[in-house]
């Protein structure tokens, strides 16, 4: 690769800072006493208690998956800090109260909080390290029925929904990371659309990792009730530390009949130096339940930041006709790893999945597409239709697919495409020959290469995706 | 055309360039004047792509002595870029297929960064699309051709009348074309010979580089210029070619072996 080519690909991380602000954090280490203290100090209800000891004595017994196509020094999960939390008053009567430091740490994040500023048609849930500091337009929303709030204050005001919905989807010992956050997550988003409501702005949870020894383990769970929709998108940042910290976090979503929910992340935790010191370990499970007929759960991800990052946003099509989507375009850059992909597991009749994926490797970086497409014997007329294309920029990064594909039904018809193109020294040249800068020619060739899913987003951050990824690959040609 | 008093366009003095360490151009001299059709010939090997990746500035050949003037400025100073907006036009032996980016855009915004160096107005989409309508005439191109991704499933001759397209709208003071002839059926060829005849004016210049005598029939050559080893050894009218064409090189070459020795 080129100078050119290398400079273009390396731009400084923008939300490496640190915010000084006084924790209550409790010491390093993971135990049964840790996990009731955690749940102790979220003043949660006995059922939050158990689910969490039957998580812990489950992944126990649990070995680190060693399946994906990463490599990292071996985890020591008594090293890391379990719970912390800015220091603040304890009931809060408006967003006006929150900490005036941690309001201007979203800020300059570019997610503004204050009644003032905020985003006209987006409401965000503001979670900072382990807790939520902040959720916008609760009211608005609750007067159409919309529950969008913490999932800690929804463990204590509705304690029903949560029981009967958390851990349905991604049960407490579906696997190493997802029990582990189970036993220890701390808080998250918690969205319920009632029967018939389409909720009228997008919701959005933005999550800030600040302490350099804690881990992050969020929670989400997002139940569409019969004939309902919801659109919502999650944001990540973290500041540069020269170590490692753990991101664990589980999504859930339950679609019941007709409802429809869109759920997006754009993920851009820190990465690491050029050397591959520090960044975030992004260990995170998301699966989606389109449990009524004519179900749909739509999965779009913007992946760009994380040392190392394995997922796989999943639908589970049990209802009839439901439809599950997954579009996600992964980058990674210098020593970044990335296995990342889906699973589409059709159980009703005539369900539906559509799978793009978009893999762009830059530096020395490993970008896997990894995903299962399969069919069970009941699922007559299932169809699905993969497309899988990896983009190499200059010509020491790797790109693999592994799709897997399993059929128990002979009325299936499932359809996989992949290619793979590249951004190199010529590719630039025949740009610049026609006059079109190197930074331009990089920037036609990623939005091209990314519109079937910048499409998918929500129009606001459409726009957002385009440039994060711009940021990431440009710079100024040298 | 040739005529006396016609300025300058290219002018190259003793230009030497390696790749990877090895040296393929020795002491290149060649001056070109607005209005001529120039044609170096050659057999492989002889320098020829190389000769014109270097004027277009391909970052992965280093110039390592003599002189290029362009226009009357030091070409070898500019980016790549700069040149093309300049006017200096490659069209490639191998054009790229672009995928995800479509022709049109890809055109407009060239036309666009040479507008802008050039201080002249850029156009919107919608005046941009009736000016290339105009051009597709010029290599019979039909406008379904503009909303594919460039290059991307275009058959060999598709990519060739793409590359001419793209001169036409670029309007370049020097077309360079590096092997358009190659893998063209006579049909394709004729098109595109017809193109870049339009093309020609009193105040542009080409320079076309071939293997084969082929092109020139319908292209006809003001000069004709033999390469080897890094060199021009003999230059001469279309006459040239056709003796070229009927002996082959190595009475050239023998020639100018004798010569030097």
């Amino acid at each position: 690769m080129t100078a050119s080519v290398t400079s273009l690909v390396n731009q400084p991380y923008k939300y490496g800072f640190v915010t000084d602000i006084e924790s209550d954090t409790i010491p390093a280490g993971l135990s049964e006493d840790v996990i009731r203290l955690i749940s102790a100090k979220k003043n949660e209800p006995d059922f939050m208690l158990e689910f969490r000891l039957k998580a812990y004595r489950q992944w126990l017994k649990m070995d680190e998956p060693t399946w994906a196509e990463v490599g990292y020094a071996k985890i020591d999960y008594q090293k890391i800090v379990y719970y912390s939390a800015p220091k603040q008053q304890k009931k809060l009567n408006s967003l006006d109260e929150v900490d005036p430091t941690l309001l201007e740490t979203f800020e300059k994040l570019g997610i503004p909080l204050s009644e003032q500023k905020r985003l006209s048609n987006v409401a965000v849930d503001a979670i900072f390290d382990s807790v939520s500091v902040a959720t916008t337009f609760r009211e608005q929303l609750f007067e159409v029925g919309v529950i969008f709030c913490s999932i800690s204050e929804a463990m204590r005001e509705y304690p029903e929904l949560i029981q009967k919905y958390l851990g349905s989807v991604v049960p407490v010992g579906d696997n190493f990371f997802a029990a582990l956050n189970a036993a220890v997550f701390t808080d998250g988003s918690f969205v319920y659309i009632p029967k018939g409501v389409a909720c009228p702005m997008e919701l959005s949870t933005y999550f800030r990792i600040n302490n350099g020894d804690s881990g992050q383990f969020e929670r989400t769970l997002i139940v569409a009730e019969e004939g309902s929709s919801v659109s919502y998108l999650e944001g990540c940042t973290a500041p540069m530390f020269d170590t490692n910290q753990l991101h664990a976090a589980v999504v859930e979503l339950v679609a019941l009949d007709h409802a429809d929910i869109k759920y997006s992340t754009v993920q851009n935790w820190y990465a690491g130096d050029a050397n591959g010191k520090g960044g975030i370990y992004n260990f995170v499970t998301k699966r989606g339940l389109c449990q009524g007929v004519n179900s749909k759960i739509s999965w779009t991800q913007v992946e760009t930041g994380s040392a190392i990052t394995w997922k796989y946003p999943s639908c589970v099509l049990v209802g009839d006709n439901s439809v599950g989507e997954f579009y996600s375009v992964a980058l990674t850059n210098n020593m970044q790893q990335a296995d990342t992909g889906t699973k589409m597991v059709h159980v009703g009749k005539n369900t539906r999945s559509t799978i793009i994926s978009k893999g762009i490797s830059a530096g020395k970086s490993e970008n896997s597409y990894r995903g299962l497409v399969k069919i069970g014997p009941k699922a007559d007329g299932a169809r699905n239709y993969s497309q899988c294309d990896s983009m190499l920029i200059g010509d020491t990064a790797g790109a693999n697919t592994f799709p897997y594909i399993q059929v128990q039904n002979n009325t299936a018809r499932v359809e996989h495409e992949a290619s793979t193109s590249k951004i190199g020294e010529d590719q630039l040249f025949f740009f610049r020959q026609r006059g079109i800068s190197a930074e331009d020619a990089i920037s036609m060739m990623i939005s091209g290469f990314c519109k079937d899913v910048f499409s998918q987003l929500p129009m606001e951050f459409a726009v957002e995706a385009d440039r994060l990824l711009a940021l990431k690959l440009e710079g100024s040609v040298g | 055309m040739i005529s006396e008093n016609s300025p300058i366009i290219l002018s190259v003095n003793n230009l030497t360039a390696n790749v990877n360490g090895t040296q393929i151009l020795k002491g290149m001299n060649l001056e070109i004047k607005a209005g001529e059709i120039h044609a170096i010939m050659g057999p492989n090997g002889s320098g020829k792509s190389t000769f014109s990746k270097v004027l277009a500035g391909h970052p992965a050949y280093d110039v390592t002595g003599g002189e290029v003037q362009f226009l009357g400025q030091n070409l070898l100073e500019l980016e790549p870029e700069d040149r093309a907006r300049s006017g200096v036009f490659l069209a490639f032996q191998y054009p790229l297929e672009i995928p995800g980016v479509s022709n049109l855009d890809f055109l407009r915004v060239a036309y666009n960064s040479r507008q802008k160096h050039q201080g002249l107005e850029e156009l919107d989409a919608f005046d941009f699309d009736e000016l290339v309508q105009q051009k597709l005439d010029i290599v019979k191109m039909d406008a379904a051709f503009l909303n594919r991704s460039v290059n991307e499933g275009f058959s060999g001759g598709e990519k060739k009348r793409n590359e001419i397209l793209q001169m036409a709208l670029l309007e370049p003071k020097l077309g360079i074309l590096d092997e358009t002839d190659s893998g063209l059926d006579i049909d394709a060829l004729k098109i595109v010979a017809d193109g870049v005849n339009q093309l020609s004016n009193p105040d542009n210049a080409t320079l076309m580089i071939t293997h084969y005598q082929r092109l020139l029939n319908y292209v006809v050559p003001d000069y004709v210029h033999v390469m080897a080893n890094g060199r021009i050894i003999r230059s001469g009218t279309k006459d040239l070619a056709l003796e070229l064409e009927a002996r082959g090189y190595d009475w050239v070459l023998d020639e100018a072996a004798a010569g030097v020795a």
